[in-house]
């Protein structure tokens, strides 16, 4: 993951003149300027998932969190990049936890805002097509999924998040939890993804993250997840 | 029939920590969160009881995550509200309430600051849920700032104390800004608790107490 992120940017930083205006890019829609991972515009405004999110978290947890992780992944790429010239591998180990988890964070985020969205843009409607025979194949139906979701959330043991992921070996969904920032990589791919960090939904629910758990599907994008999953 | 455990009250009132950590903060930390990890070590130590009765093994193992996890959240929260003490109360005093340790921490680190600096980049340095803690190999042993996961408790070592690094032990306060909830607990700290778990240790049943 971290080899390939430094040939998009590497990529990226070549074609990279006039505009450093953040754009989607590759599948999951990471966004770079200048040779640096840059923070992504939501597509909506902050308070736009109200009631299931409200207005101060989206504000805090995308300008504030995805941005450290943004500022920390580049200075930590940076370091790898130096290390790489001289030629120093204990050092380049050594920055490996820390891209993941600032690399998993960027990512985790980037996928997690194109897969919300708000009621009046989609958010909520029912996933349709093959995805949703997928879910009813798998799962029974989406109500059955959406509580082994909740289930599967609400047993992190600490921080984390939720997937829905597609197994690329033999096509089939199912659902994957992970620790802290670990991005979902290597045999999955993530479909749909749903943060349990306290910072995602701490200032109005607090303790309570069943409640939050279950608002969320009101503002579920199913037609991103739709087009990661074809 | 396992043994239930229940909430053991703070040693001082929800306020007493203001301004470093909020009224608000202390009541949900407290009667919430502690009190769920309660709840669901007793629901694992009666299930474990069952099991054991039954020769359930893989059920007994099943429960073994369940217990650790819940079992050193309440163990965590027990040690932490007791290593604070209200602002400006003479247990915060670090040459008052703890000269032992002080001087073991100057041996061992240069001085109180430099120790303070350490300690706190641990804190900073967590990824995820976790907690930091300031540890000694037995009563009056060698010191070590250690950090443990989600709720992992230490249990090979005397904690001497711990800091929550869990969002929800500051995040209604300071936010993603977590440094400063870092800087000010210092001046929350209960070095007078510290001083007598390093000289004395902390024996496991005196864990759970306040």
């Amino acid at each position: 993951m971290a080899a390939s992120l430094i040939r998009t940017s590497a990529r990226t930083a070549l074609r990279a003149g006039a505009s450093a205006t953040p754009k989607a890019a590759g599948v999951a829609g990471l966004t770079f300027a200048r040779g640096k991972a840059t923070l992504p515009d939501l597509a909506y405004d902050y308070g736009a998932l109200e009631p299931s999110i409200s207005g101060k978290i989206m504000e805090l947890h995308h300008k504030n969190h995805h941005q450290t992780y943004v500022n920390s992944y580049n200075t930590a790429i940076e370091q790898l990049q130096e290390a790489v010239a001289k030629e120093d591998i204990t050092t380049q180990i050594n920055l490996k936890p820390l891209i993941n988890f600032h690399g998993g964070g960027h990512i985790n985020h980037t996928l997690f805002w194109e897969n919300l969205a708000p009621k009046s843009q989609g958010g909520g409607e029912p996933p349709s097509g093959a995805l949703a025979k997928a879910i009813d194949e798998s799962f029974g139906s989406l109500g059955e999924f959406q509580s082994k979701m909740n289930a599967a959330l609400a047993g992190i043991q600490g921080s984390g998040w939720a997937w829905l992921v597609k197994d690329k070996q033999t096509g089939n969904i199912g659902i994957k939890t992970y620790a802290n920032q670990d991005p979902v990589v290597g045999q999955f791919q993530p479909l749909l993804g749903i943060d349990a960090w306290e910072h995602a939904y701490y200032l109005q629910y607090q303790n309570r993250k069943a409640e939050y758990f279950s608002a969320i599907w009101d503002v579920i994008n199913w037609k991103a997840v739709e087009k990661r999953f074809s | 029939m396992a043994t239930t455990f229940s909430l053991p009250p703070l040693p001082y009132a929800y306020d007493a920590l203001e301004p470093v950590i909020c009224k608000q903060i202390m009541e949900i930390h407290h009667q919430k969160h502690h009190q769920t990890y309660i709840t669901n070590l007793n629901a694992a130590l009666s299930a474990q009881s069952t099991a054991l009765a039954a020769n359930n093994i893989p059920q007994l193992i099943n429960l073994q995550q369940k217990i650790k996890f819940n079992g050193g959240g309440h163990i965590n929260h027990s040690l932490f509200w007791k290593n604070l003490a209200p602002h400006a109360s003479p247990e915060t005093n670090i040459d008052q309430a703890a000269p032992v340790l002080k001087a073991a921490i100057e041996a061992q680190y240069g001085s109180v600051e430099k120790f303070k600096e350490a300690f706190g980049a641990t804190l900073l340095g967590l990824q995820g849920s976790g907690w930091g803690w300031l540890v000694a190999n037995g009563p009056g042993g060698k010191l070590e700032i250690v950090s443990t996961k989600d709720q992992d408790p230490v249990t090979d070592k005397v904690p001497v104390f711990g800091v929550d690094m869990w969002e929800h032990a500051y995040y209604l306060q300071y936010f993603n800004n977590k440094a400063s909830y870092v800087e000010g607990i210092w001046k929350v700290l209960n070095w007078r608790t510290a001083e007598d778990r390093f000289k004395n240790g902390v024996e496991g049943s005196a864990l759970l107490k306040l």
